[in-house]
């Protein structure tokens, strides 16, 4: 690790100044995820601007029935709070699912989001990786790449999102409100994360001293019924091989609103479009949610080790929606 | 009596305040910061190593390279002579160091470091086809490397049932959670904290490479934060740290390998590929039982590990063939890892057996004491005590296993299975290997005694297992024993080995109570000393002094997923006496853990293009978390062994390690239908075999 | 222009009680500044990388891996190592149920294992769910399932869950 400046922000407006104008520069948030790469030297920042103290803090209900989520809430906070436990199950039960308690009570929510991947060659300073140093090849295609993604990859990388909390997110349409050098806007949270492309260096639409304030989620009744299935290789502290966040509206044994997403097969948390839209006025049976899944999964591309996530996909999906349709 | 009771460990206090202190945290002066830098190829030269930008950083002291560090002793094992020379035999070797005044500096300054090499084509897989698969002259306990008797082939030709398939586990590493560390001061004299399962051996070991004298170094390792024989050798860093407090002045120089460089620098538990044939009457008894294992080797030094010799003497059958055959990788060697050989090995034949109870219709216990030996079949020798049986019976009846039946509990397939299993009583490595062990008794006065081995704990509990085992020798009550261990300055013993510490230390302590006694009386002076040893058990040439014992466990697959839960996981031990129930469970039911560990989640992520472990962190390379560990318990036989030693102990540790892997497996199979013959047993291997069908 | 020197900051952080002001390298974490520094070594370090949660201490009453922390982002912090957790020979509650519960083996883990079981229970008693809570809009109740997942995040290579958990149990009830 390289010296560096440390600065305690208590103005955005500045962060975002003093971040913007040198390109070394990085927001500090809860560490997990910086930290963590600053040792493996995976990043060499001359100046970390700690943004914590901002007053990004706090989870409030918005006026039209959504709610606001600072960016600098800690995960475990955010999991705990009241109003995402009632009217967010999903987005509470993939924070939980994610990391240790330790990790959650420092990792934020705006931190979550760009958290990078943990592929193991783009941790690994000495393996040739597209997306730590463009042009230099992945080393995921032809090596290990039992956790690496199935949809929507490229000849670039493969590598997956590592986050629960992104998925679920994803799942209920948040938008995610950005300050830049040039002002507010807002992305939706889809169009957050990127898929990788040619440039897989690019993780997200961001633009370098941009910064994420906060985090609004929808007012969405059907999200009271959602759930988070998270698979993976042990039983706690690991990350997917995959996992599925849905919500889901039955009446009368139809389907009259469904929002499905997935974690652990893309680059991006998988907006699982193709299933909701066969989902969608169908009758809520296996059957259905059999054909739902397989209609998502039919331009997966599982690479050497990891055709084993197609039929985990499938089945996840189709367990979750049939025990919440039991629930209805 | 002290032995027997569950005493309270010794150490307690300290470790759940965290102030005993461990390698790295012995406060002292001034210190320097070691940090290694590793090769980035698995085979080749080093051509160049430009150093210049770390020397000129401030704060850096020295940094060693093999053009600059001292000459080490060229007899020394190849894993301590660090920076000799420019070749590269693993990916991972160390190929530099930097000093530096703060951690900080010297990791920043490794990173200026630039290497350029003449990288040769390297291989790392183990795979059971592979051209260079050759015939080792013995296997590294120091038997053969294969054994025969009878005509197998002819008898698996005619036998009624026949079992025939191949089993694979990949390498596995200890992962003790304290990182190797050492802490060297190198003045005059050598005094070095080192994360250290054996003080005396170490020193012997750092003496050679350094080529200095033994009786001018001091190693003191109180604590040590699990080893599970990764803390065994000496090692580069250790070599090193020394070297750089030697060539700064002798100022302190400390150094802790990091996780990652843990998973290239410490050794691991070798890959292997096991074919089991098995043959059997109507009866279920075996009338053929062949093991044939392939395992991997590091081209730079060979060590075969003894994976299928069990299968010498486990079960009774006329006809049988064991043998191992090893590739050289380009890898770091292989070294012994809990329960060694056996862990493997046992994961294969007794997942072999299950299915041969499977395919004859018969109970898989009753089809163990089917075959079961009157006497070792290896060497023909007695059974010193072998209660198998009984280990089989008890777990049936404490497990709940009459009438076991698959059942589904909302998404979840649960079944049962059962393993037996042997760990061997390696007396000869005191023999050909590490020498006597020894202990001294001293009264202090005021009827207290200080009792002094060069032994270690690493949380096996030996300091107050010891304890015991000295109040009980010198009939006193526990309160008047002190006891010192983990100090090079104490009389010389063996490092902590195929669970044979407790015994063989306190069989030296029970020597030497004895030879107080005999010298000083029960009203001795103050300061009256004496000391004894631990030469050799007489008793090898007439029996065989071997552990057993049964595991029973119950799995939970998730029908839709292929998750794997573990609810229930028992173990039945005859492992003689037991000295302190507490600390002899608490081993028990942690190799039970690591057993169960292995079972579902060990697994080397090997990438031949890079030639390294990829998964090389705990992110990565998982290990059981609390989460996988449900009901877990131990019982024991209690049968002292009368030839194993004065107190009728035997090995226990390891045996908690052994049986686990093909009890779950066995139960996995009893739940679902499929058959897992690749370790670890994880949700993509099921969730692709149930729904390929 | 890349740096050579550190930077070097001033801050002053609470440790078991006692205030210590120190000069710190910004890229020192909390559990290097508490090691190394200041030689609070009951804090151990198992992987850097908060994969294993030995470091873990209690940072303004919660639960934390100091790994990951930075020490210059955490002046003014108060800071509970498991060696803060005891009153000289009292023992805590959950350090005198891991003697008890032999909860322990090399003991490398224990200080991590201690302040996280001190930690959970907090979160316990605020009402906070886990990943195995049925009902997340319901009370908590700590079952072992309960007291396992919470641990989770403390791994032991000695394999001392089993009594860690009946540890815990004992000292909650």
């Amino acid at each position: 690790m390289k010296p560096f400046e440390y600065v305690r922000a208590d103005d955005a407006t500045q962060a975002v100044a003093m971040v913007a104008e040198r390109p070394n520069a990085r927001f500090l948030g809860g560490g997990t995820n910086l930290v963590d790469h600053m040792k493996l030297g995976l990043v060499e920042p001359e100046l970390l601007v700690d943004v914590t103290a901002l007053p990004f803090n706090r989870v409030e209900p918005l006026p039209d029935g959504g709610v606001r989520i600072g960016a600098a809430v800690r995960n475990s906070d955010l999991a705990a709070n009241p109003l995402v436990r009632q009217n967010y199950p999903v987005l509470a039960a993939a924070l939980l699912s994610g990391a240790s308690g330790q990790l959650r009570n420092l990792a934020t929510t705006g931190g979550n989001l760009v958290q990078r991947t943990r592929c193991p060659y783009f941790q690994t300073l000495y393996t040739p990786c597209n997306k730590r140093e463009p042009g230099s090849g992945c080393s995921a295609i032809t090596g290990h790449n039992r956790e690496h993604a199935i949809l929507g990859a490229s000849q670039a990388c493969v590598a997956t999102h590592p986050s629960d909390m992104a998925v679920a997110l994803t799942a209920l349409g948040a938008t995610v409100r950005v300050l830049g050098p040039a002002g507010e806007r807002v992305v939706p949270i889809g169009e957050l994360n990127r898929l990788p492309g040619d440039e897989p260096h690019q993780d997200t639409t961001l633009n370098h001293g941009e910064l994420i304030t906060a985090v609004d989620l929808p007012a969405l009744p059907l999200a009271k019924r959602s759930a988070y299935y998270k698979v993976r290789d042990r039983a706690s502290y690991a990350f997917a091989q995959v996992s599925a966040a849905i919500a889901v509206d039955i009446h009368s044994g139809v389907v009259r609103d469904v929002r499905v997403a997935l974690g652990g097969v893309a680059h991006k948390p998988w907006r699982a479009h193709r299933a909701e839209a066969l989902l969608r006025g169908a009758p809520a049976t296996e059957d259905v949610f059999r054909a739902a899944a397989d209609a998502e999964l039919a331009e997966a591309k599982p690479l050497s080790d990891n055709g084993f996530k197609v039929p985990m996909v499938r089945n996840t999906l189709v367990s979750v929606l049939r025990r919440l349709a039991r629930e209805h | 009596m002290s032995i027997g009771i569950p005493v309270e460990r010794m150490d307690g206090r300290a470790k759940v305040t965290g102030t005993a202190p461990y390698a790295y945290e012995h406060q002292v002066a001034d210190p320097l910061y070691l940090h290694l830098i590793q090769s980035t190829i698995a085979r080749g030269q080093v051509t160049a190593i430009d150093v210049a930008a770390a020397e000129a950083l401030p704060g850096v002291a020295a940094v060693l390279t093999h053009h600059t560090a001292p000459r080490l002793a060229p007899d020394a094992p190849a894993e301590f002579r660090a920076l000799q020379s420019g070749e590269i035999v693993h990916h991972g070797q160390v190929i530099a160091g930097v000093v530096a005044e703060s951690p900080h500096i010297a990791r920043h300054a490794a990173g200026l470091v630039r290497v350029t090499y003449d990288a040769r084509p390297h291989d790392v897989r183990l795979r059971a086809d592979h051209p260079d698969l050759y015939t080792p002259d013995m296997v590294a306990i120091g038997a053969p490397a294969d054994s025969a008797t009878g005509d197998t082939h002819a008898a698996l030709a005619s036998a009624p049932f026949r079992i025939d398939q191949t089993y694979t586990t990949s390498a596995m590493f200890h992962s003790p959670i304290e990182p190797h560390a050492t802490t060297a001061i190198w003045a005059d004299d050598l005094t070095v904290y080192e994360a250290s399962q054996g003080v005396h051996d170490f020193t012997a070991l750092l003496a050679q490479a350094l080529g200095f004298p033994a009786d001018r170094i001091r190693v003191i390792a109180p604590h040590v934060g699990g080893a599970f024989g990764s803390k065994g050798l000496a090692r580069p860093h250790a070599v090193l740290a020394a070297l750089a407090s030697r060539m700064t002045g002798g100022r302190a120089v400390k150094v802790a390998l990091t996780r990652r460089q843990m998973f290239a620098l410490t050794n691991h538990r070798p890959a292997t590929v096991q074919r089991v044939q098995l043959g059997a009457d109507a009866d279920g008894r075996l009338t053929a039982l062949v093991h044939d294992a392939i395992l991997s080797t590091a081209r730079y030094e060979e060590y075969v590990e003894w994976v299928a010799t069990s299968s010498r003497n486990m079960y009774a059958t006329p006809n049988r063939r064991t043998t191992h055959r090893a590739v050289r990788l380009d890898v770091q060697m292989p070294a012994p890892m809990r329960a060694p050989g056996e862990a493997q090995g046992h994961f294969a034949t007794e997942s072999a057996m299950d299915e041969l109870a499977t395919a004859i219709g018969m109970d898989p216990i009753e089809l163990r004491i089917r075959n079961e030996p009157s006497a070792d079949a290896d060497t023909g020798l007695p059974w010193s005590s072998r209660n198998l049986v009984e280990c089989l019976r008890l777990g049936a009846q404490r497990f709940g296993w009459a009438g076991r039946g698959r059942r589904r509990e909302g998404d979840w397939l649960i079944g049962t299975g059962v393993a037996a299993a042997t760990l061997p009583t390696w007396f000869k490595l005191i023999s050909v290997a590490y020498g006597p062990s020894h202990a001294a008794v001293e009264h202090v006065g005021n009827g207290r005694y200080l009792v002094s081995t060069g032994a270690s704990d690493a949380g096996t509990g030996a300091r107050t297992a010891l304890s015991q085992i000295a109040a009980d020798a010198l009939s006193v009550p526990l309160s008047d024993v002190d006891l010192e261990l983990g100090d090079n300055a104490l009389p010389r013993a063996m490092l902590a080995a195929g669970s044979m510490g407790t015994m063989v230390w306190g069989s030296a302590i029970v020597a030497a109570a004895g030879e107080f006694r005999r010298l000083h009386g029960t009203d001795p002076r103050p300061g009256a000393r004496a000391e004894g040893a631990m030469t050799g058990n007489p008793h090898t040439e007439r029996v065989t002094i071997d552990s057993f014992h049964a595991v029973f466990a119950e799995a939970a697959v998730h029908a839709e997923t292929g998750e794997i839960r573990v609810p229930r996981l028992l173990g039945v031990f005859d492992i003689g006496r037991v000295v302190n129930p507490r600390t002899a469970r608490s081993q028990l039911i942690g190799g039970m853990t690591m057993g169960l560990s292995m079972a579902l989640h060990e697994s080397a992520a090997v990438d031949q293009h890079v030639g390294a472990v990829v998964n090389n962190d705990f992110a990565g390379y998982h290990i059981a978390t609390h989460a996988d560990v449900a009901d877990i318990d131990a019982v024991w036989l209690d049968k002292p062994d009368p030839y194993a030693n004065e107190m009728g102990i035997r090995p226990a540790g390891e045996n908690g390690v052994i049986g686990v892997a093909a009890a779950v497996a066995n139960a996995v199979n009893h739940a679902t239908g499929v058959r897992i013959r690749d370790l670890p047993i994880t949700p993509d291997k099921l969730v692709v075999s149930r729904f390929a069908r | 222009m890349t740096r050579t020197n550190p930077v070097l900051a001033d801050i002053a952080i609470h440790v078991d009680g006692d205030k210590r002001q120190l000069s710190v390298d910004t890229r020192t974490t909390l559990l290097d500044a508490l090691r190394d520094q200041l030689g609070v070594t009951s804090p151990k370090k198992g992987c850097d990388h908060g994969q294993c949660g030995a470091c873990t201490v209690l940072l303004d009453g919660r639960r934390v891996v100091s790994c990951l922390a930075l020490a210059v982002a955490n002046d003014g912090a108060e800071i509970v190592t498991a060696q803060g957790l005891a009153d000289g020979d009292d023992l805590h509650p959950v350090q005198q149920a891991f003697l008890d519960r032999d909860g322990l083996q090399c003991g490398y883990c224990t200080p991590g294992q201690v302040c996280s079981a001190v930690g959970m229970l907090r979160e316990v008693q605020e009402g906070w769910p886990s990943h195995v809570t049925g009902d997340l809009a319901a009370p908590v109740e700590l079952t072992d399932e309960e007291i396992r997942e919470r641990m989770s995040g403390n791994l032991c290579r000695c394999g001392a869950y089993a009594n860690i958990v009946a540890a815990i149990r004992e000292a909650a009830e």
